[in-house]
């Protein structure tokens, strides 16, 4: 591999991003670049702040302060509605798939193609089927989201964010909830999805095999700053404590017990 | 004594927000309105649920209260000799109050809680955000459809419930109480003009747009986790009736002077 430097311009970059939820300070200054064509693997504690980083990424929230650049533009300055074509190049895949309930999933899947239009309905339909297998969920265009399991909502919801294909995905927490089977089919469908179709990757997630597997960089976000980024290698065999414990899973809670 | 009066000023700081987030959202509907083609499909759902399926309700609501109404004022009536002029009194009565009113209500419950109901859980659920996500703008997909669907189901429902008024007042005058129904209906006619009628769909056009603004915005921003929805729906039904009622008070005398 080339080393960072010589790597393609950043398609995405957030410049001391800081957003206040309540009364909790969640982001406290985030800098981070992700290259285009890399897969960016974001990891840190539950409730520390990583689904709301990538929202800020696809502008679904607003930074309190910072910049958020998205190519040449900074999403913090711009309207909903002049975010809505700069969206058309990203898709997101939502923690809990987010379908409509008021769709069928095979319409679930179709709405981006639809929605973006000059397609016919016969191509669309093939589309369709085409995304459902790669998902491994043929022939299930006429299910409605509640009779679906919640690993199959998250497929669907892949199908949905890929099938238009575009130039950034965000996954939040593409695996958590899944047998270790299904988990390894979706890591291996967000390679196959940055490299055949050169998209960049954004992905949330405390699944370590995911992060180790997917992952060209991982960054840390840790008390509402990104604490460090590095290659896989390096940061799972990191001996920073902090760093390591979380890699490794070791908890810091007392002895004491009720 | 302080406690109370900070109570009572977050609760009007409340009130001011309120309104205020309430003409943005009216706003942003007009502005999409004019951007964004109307998506027919959905529009045409929207008129199904929110029009359609609420007929039988509006029916039965128009003509019982018009039942009892024309009962209560014959059994007054009766007395002065005056049985004849029941007619004209319910159907005023119908056209410029009861209609619009007990209508609008009847589809706050039915229609602005369902509303508020479903924003609310597609927020909470990110489904919202799903839908941003996907370049489309909520107000568009989401409110624009509802709106033009109440803007048109409402008056037609509110014109529905006054005509069920005054067929079930005459059934009851004439076939059960025996007034003369040449009489009944003669001063019917004479006393009621086209601005009774015109009064009746003004209000059920402007109360439509309360209960849907209403509506949206409760669901819209509703707070997280079933407690959210719940709180948005019923705040939805009770701040659209409140404010039903006291708007047809002001629309009363309006509408009186200028039409």
């Amino acid at each position: 591999m080339s080393s960072p430097e010589t790597q393609a311009a950043p398609l995405v970059r957030l410049v001391g991003v800081e957003k206040k939820l309540g009364r909790q300070k969640v982001l406290r200054g985030v800098d981070l670049e992700i290259r285009e064509g890399e897969r960016m693997v974001i990891i840190g504690r539950s409730g520390g702040g990583k689904s709301v980083l990538l929202k800020h990424i696809i502008g679904l929230m607003q930074p309190d302060a910072g910049q958020v650049w998205f190519r040449d533009k900074d999403l913090a300055q711009l309207s909903e509605e002049e975010l809505v074509p700069l969206r058309k190049e990203t898709g997101m895949l939502f923690q809990n798939g987010a379908l409509f309930d008021s769709l069928s999933v095979g319409e679930n899947v179709a709405f981006p193609l639809r929605e973006k239009g000059g397609i016919s309905e016969h191509d669309l339909q093939a589309e369709v089927e085409r995304a459902l297998k790669i998902v491994d969920l043929p022939r299930q265009e006429h299910k409605w989201p509640s009779e679906l399991s919640g690993g199959m909502r998250k497929r669907v919801a892949l199908a949905r964010a890929a099938i238009a294909k575009p130039a950034l995905m965000l996954y939040d927490e593409p695996t958590s909830g899944l047998d270790p089977v299904v988990s390894d089919s979706i890591n291996k469908l967000m390679i196959r999805l940055g490299e055949e179709l050169k998209m960049t990757s954004v992905i949330v997630t405390h699944d370590m095999v995911s992060a180790r597997e997917v992952g060209d960089r991982i960054a840390m976000l840790h008390e509402g700053r990104i604490y460090c980024v590095d290659e896989p290698k390096v940061v799972l065999e990191s001996k920073d404590p902090i760093v390591h414990r979380f890699v490794n899973g070791i908890s810091d809670a007392s002895d004491a017990i009720f | 004594m302080t406690r109370y009066a900070q109570e009572l000023g977050a609760r009007f700081m409340g009130m001011l927000q309120m309104a205020g987030k309430i003409v943005f959202l009216f706003w942003d509907i007009m502005r999409c309105l004019v951007r964004y083609p109307i998506r027919f499909k959905l529009l045409v759902r929207q008129i199904d649920f929110i029009g359609a399926k609420s007929v039988p309700v509006v029916i039965i609501t128009g003509g019982f209260i018009g039942a009892v109404f024309a009962a209560q004022c014959e059994f007054q009536f009766r007395a002065l000799g005056m049985s004849s002029a029941v007619g004209p009194v319910v159907a005023i009565a119908m056209c410029r109050e009861l209609g619009p009113v007990l209508c609008a209500l009847m589809i706050a419950g039915r229609v602005g809680s369902a509303m508020a109901a479903e924003l609310a859980t597609m927020k909470i659920t990110e489904q919202i955000d799903a839908l941003r996500a996907l370049a489309v703008y909520p107000t568009e997909y989401l409110i624009v459809p509802r709106f033009l669907a109440m803007m048109i189901s409402l008056p037609i429902l509110v014109g529905l419930a006054i005509s069920c008024g005054i067929g079930a007042g005459y059934f009851v005058a004439v076939h059960i109480l025996e007034v003369p129904g040449v009489y009944y209906w003669n001063n019917t006619e004479k006393f009621t003009g086209d601005k009774d009628i015109w009064i009746g769909v003004v209000k059920g056009f402007f109360f439509g747009l309360i209960i849907l603004l209403i509506g949206c915005h409760k669901g819209l921003n509703a707070s997280q986790g079933a407690e959210g929805v719940g709180l948005a729906t019923t705040e939805s039904v009770v701040d659209a009736f409140i404010i039903v009622l006291i708007a047809n008070f002001f629309f009363t005398f309006l509408l009186n002077a200028i039409l």
